[in-house]
């Protein structure tokens, strides 16, 4: 009962952020300088016949309420429009690119959870945790791209184990993902030791240790569950953070992508395509706190009252 | 079963030592109830806990012999302590709610026992946490078994803990505190659970800062103090005869002290009529009329849930009544814009039961007392009516110990000169001796300034001590009222008579 509705309440706050993140992209189209068509279109050809085409498509004929039901309309509908400069639908243009990025920043979350796990579990001796956490420091604190032409310069010319660029293989996906990672798994490592250490100070701790239960048990079954709630909650604005990232990560190991798309769509004006993968990074992101969330209340049951 | 010899432990900490506990002798026979009463920081959890390895973490443990189940643990690796842990002795920590892992079942926290030390079989085991619920009388334990410690109710939940204390079949119990969180009527009940495991066949070795608590059960007691036995000997004759005026202070603070006063009443200062509060479904307060007059300090006893802070806090201007209203000082103080109250506030104050939620943590005594006092006047002439060192000034709360911060509550309290203190629990965190010094200070605040105090407890034996009235709440309504004396002897309601029976009584055994 109470876990439908604050599942349902998690949803609906969703698709409001959905339509912020909508009508914020739209609004920053109205507010181009310019005709609303010159925004459309870009730097694409400009023919009378093209600019029928983007009135047509945008009803901007109608008045600007109109404009703007169809507009949220047609993207609830999925239908992304089309790509002036490129000649082609967004949909295509968009949706060909998504799974490079997709497939780097989950490799990337995955390598970077399970590394923060690792440091935190598993180093707890007094002068390794040292060493770890400046180490998780450095991590935090270096730009990606560093560590990125870092990594690459090591691994890839001096001793040629994975490939420079491209998306060939799982042997393509290693180094990227690994920049991407390394400053997750610094954060969250710290995250989960600070959690670790609270929750193995807590009265219910000694009581299991009381219970004859070795501390590796402790650790695992009592103090691990404690500490993964706010790790859990950062990991949706992780993801965020590795979307972002990847734009220029794809760029360092010249990976195609959504970053690649959104830069070039930018920088030429491409104005359906920019707000294309507005939308589609807002979608990413309430996906993935929602689930965020959901997995906090699946792992403390007293946030399921009310 | 259990000899201890010159017992000493010391913590490492930052740029010092502290030694806790410095040389305690301690025997356990099989089957025995033993008792260590002292307050806190006498070093008797230490003491308690060294017994199965858990001293903690930066803790050294010596000991001239420390003989636990016939074999010498002082050579004891971390393996050994766990076949002691849960098998030979099971621990039970003060408050269930923190004792037990939130985030898990009560079936897992008992079956982890059960699992550890390989009892029973997989298949077998749901049945055995039934049984072992069924022993510690929880109700309903088919549905209890997949609940949350937050789904239960503190004694419920001490219940579960205590389940999970003897699965593994100990010879030995250990009890920390087991009865401080609780209301006095529940915590009869668990020391009446705790005495049945005792008939069992379990030894019993109960830690408490009240000795009223441990001398139903207590065959023999050690009182603590700094980290030594001050004194040690039967319940029969540490009670009769004791030699250590330590051991006397404990049995005064025991015993209680009624606090008269021959001031009398004045007018009224607030009072109260037909308050009701309902939230959504649930009515906390059906119709409570209450007057309090200057000087006079009114009682209001009730157990958790009994709807006793929703009056506090109706009074207090907090949370509006859903009907009936409250009037301070002759003016209307319910149902008008905080504005209106706001002149009145200095006149009113608040004193909680957990001080030191009640500070900011980031201030000085100078600062949080200095708040509550009109601009340019001294801090310290406050400090020292309530009983505190002007050394303190520069103090934070976490700096100081339990009886202290109530101090300073106080001193807050009475900064601004109020004609009603509204005090909830002020003293159900403290160790009965400090107890006893706190309620001195009310009592003297009362004669010397005239304030009016309504003083809320779950303990008809602190009301006793110190009101000149009490009202007995239940269920949301006051089911009796009365001069406290006339109250005590002849209690009308079934209600304040099982309040009656909770409170913790020295009792001498035959």
């Amino acid at each position: 009962m109470s876990v439908a509705s604050a599942v349902l309440r998690r949803v609906a706050a969703g698709i409001v952020v959905l339509w912020a993140a909508a009508t914020a992209a739209y609004l920053a189209l109205l507010a181009a300088p310019g005709d609303m068509v010159d925004s459309i279109i870009g730097d694409g050809a400009d023919t009378p016949q093209i600019r029928a085409e983007v009135i047509a498509e945008w009803r901007l004929d109608r008045p600007a309420l109109v404009q703007y039901l169809d507009y949220l309309w047609r993207a609830v509908q999925g239908d992304l429009g089309r790509s002036y400069l490129l000649q082609r639908p967004v949909a295509d243009v968009v949706g060909a690119q998504v799974w490079p990025t997709l497939k780097l920043a989950i490799a990337a979350a995955v390598f970077g959870s399970l590394l923060a796990v690792i440091l935190a579990v598993a180093i707890r001796r007094p002068w390794a945790r040292r060493f770890s956490s400046t180490a998780e420091l450095v991590m935090v604190s270096t730009p990606p791209f560093l560590i990125g032409i870092v990594l690459l310069s090591v691994f890839s010319f001096q001793f040629g184990l994975f490939p420079v660029s491209g998306d060939r293989g799982f042997a393509a996906l290693v180094l990227p993902a690994v920049t991407l990672g390394l400053p997750i798994a610094g954060l969250l490592a710290q995250v989960l030791r600070d959690g670790l250490d609270r929750a193995l100070d807590e009265p219910f701790a000694v009581t299991a240790r009381a219970r004859g239960l070795r501390e590796r048990s402790v650790l695992a079954r009592h103090a691990l569950r404690h500490a993964l709630l706010p790790a859990v909650a950062l990991a949706g604005w992780t993801f965020g953070v590795l979307i972002g990232g990847s734009v220029i990560i794809e760029q360092v190991f010249g990976r195609p992508g959504l970053g690649q798309v959104a830069l070039q769509a930018v920088s030429a004006g491409d104005m359906p395509v920019v707000i294309a993968v507005v939308v589609l990074a807002a979608t990413v992101f309430v996906v993935v706190n929602t689930l965020a969330d959901l997995a906090g209340l699946l792992i403390d049951p007293r946030l399921r009252r009310s | 079963m259990i000899e201890v010899e010159n017992l000493r432990v010391s913590f490492k900490l930052p740029g010092r030592v502290v030694e806790a506990v410095r040389g305690v002798d301690l025997r356990i026979a099989a089957g025995e109830c033993v008792a260590i009463v002292g307050e806190s920081g006498s070093g008797k959890s230490v003491t308690a806990r060294s017994l199965v390895g858990l001293a903690g973490p930066s803790s050294t443990v010596t000991a001239d012999k420390l003989e636990i189940d016939g074999a010498d643990a002082r050579g004891y690796t971390s393996r050994d302590w766990r076949r002691v842990r849960g098998r030979f002795a099971g621990l039970i920590l003060q408050d269930a709610l923190v004792s037990l892992d939130p985030l898990r079942t009560v079936g897992a926290e008992i079956g982890e026992v059960l699992r550890v030390h390989g009892i029973g079989d997989r298949r077998d085991r749901p049945q055995r946490i039934q049984q072992l619920l069924t022993d510690v009388h929880l109700p309903e334990p088919e549905r209890r078994v997949r609940q949350h410690p937050h789904q239960l109710s503190g004694g419920l939940r001490q219940r579960a803990l205590i389940a999970s204390a003897i699965a593994g079949e100990p010879r030995l119990l250990i009890a920390d505190e087991p009865t401080t969180a609780l209301d006095t009527t529940v915590q009869a009940q668990i020391l009446k659970l705790l005495a049945e495991r005792r008939t069992a066949g379990e030894a019993l070795l109960l830690i408490s800062h009240d000795l009223a608590v441990v001398s139903r059960l207590a065959d023999r007691i050690l009182v603590m103090k700094d980290g030594r036995v001050v004194e040690t000997g039967t319940t029969r004759r540490l009670l009769t005869a004791s030699g250590h005026p330590y051991t006397k202070e404990l049995i005064a603070a025991a015993s209680g002290r009624r606090r008269v006063s021959d001031t009398e009443p004045g007018p009224v200062v607030a009072e109260a009529s037909a308050l009701r509060k309902v939230y959504a479904d649930r009515t906390v307060v059906r119709g409570v009329d209450l007057t309090i007059h200057r000087g006079e300090i009114v009682g209001l006893v009730g157990e958790s849930g009994s709807g006793k802070t929703t009056v506090a806090q109706l009074l207090f201007g907090l949370i509006e009544p859903t009907s009936g209203h409250v009037r301070f000082e002759g003016q209307q103080f319910s149902g008008v814009p905080e504005r209106a109250r706001r002149p009145l506030r200095r006149r009113l104050q608040f004193i909680a039961q957990d001080p030191l939620s009640a500070f900011d943590p980031r201030w000085t005594v100078r600062r949080i007392v200095g708040e509550a006092l009109g601009r340019g006047e001294p801090v310290e002439p406050v400090l020292i009516r309530v009983g505190l060192d002007p050394d303190l000034l520069d103090r934070y709360p976490r700096q100081l110990s339990g009886g202290q911060r109530q101090r300073v509550a106080i001193a807050r309290a009475v900064a601004p000169r109020p004609s009603l203190i509204i005090c909830d629990e002020p003293v159900s965190a403290l160790d009965v001796s400090v107890q006893a010094q706190v309620l001195d200070l009310l009592a003297e605040i009362r004669r010397d300034d005239g304030t009016a105090l309504l003083f809320i407890s779950h303990d008809l034996g602190v009301i006793r001590d110190l009101a000149d009235r009490v009202l007995v709440m239940h269920d949301g309504r006051v089911v009796e009222q009365g001069p406290v004396q006339a109250v005590f002897d002849h209690a009308g309601h079934h209600y304040t008579r099982t309040l009656l029976a909770a409170v913790p009584k020295l009792e001498v055994p035959a």
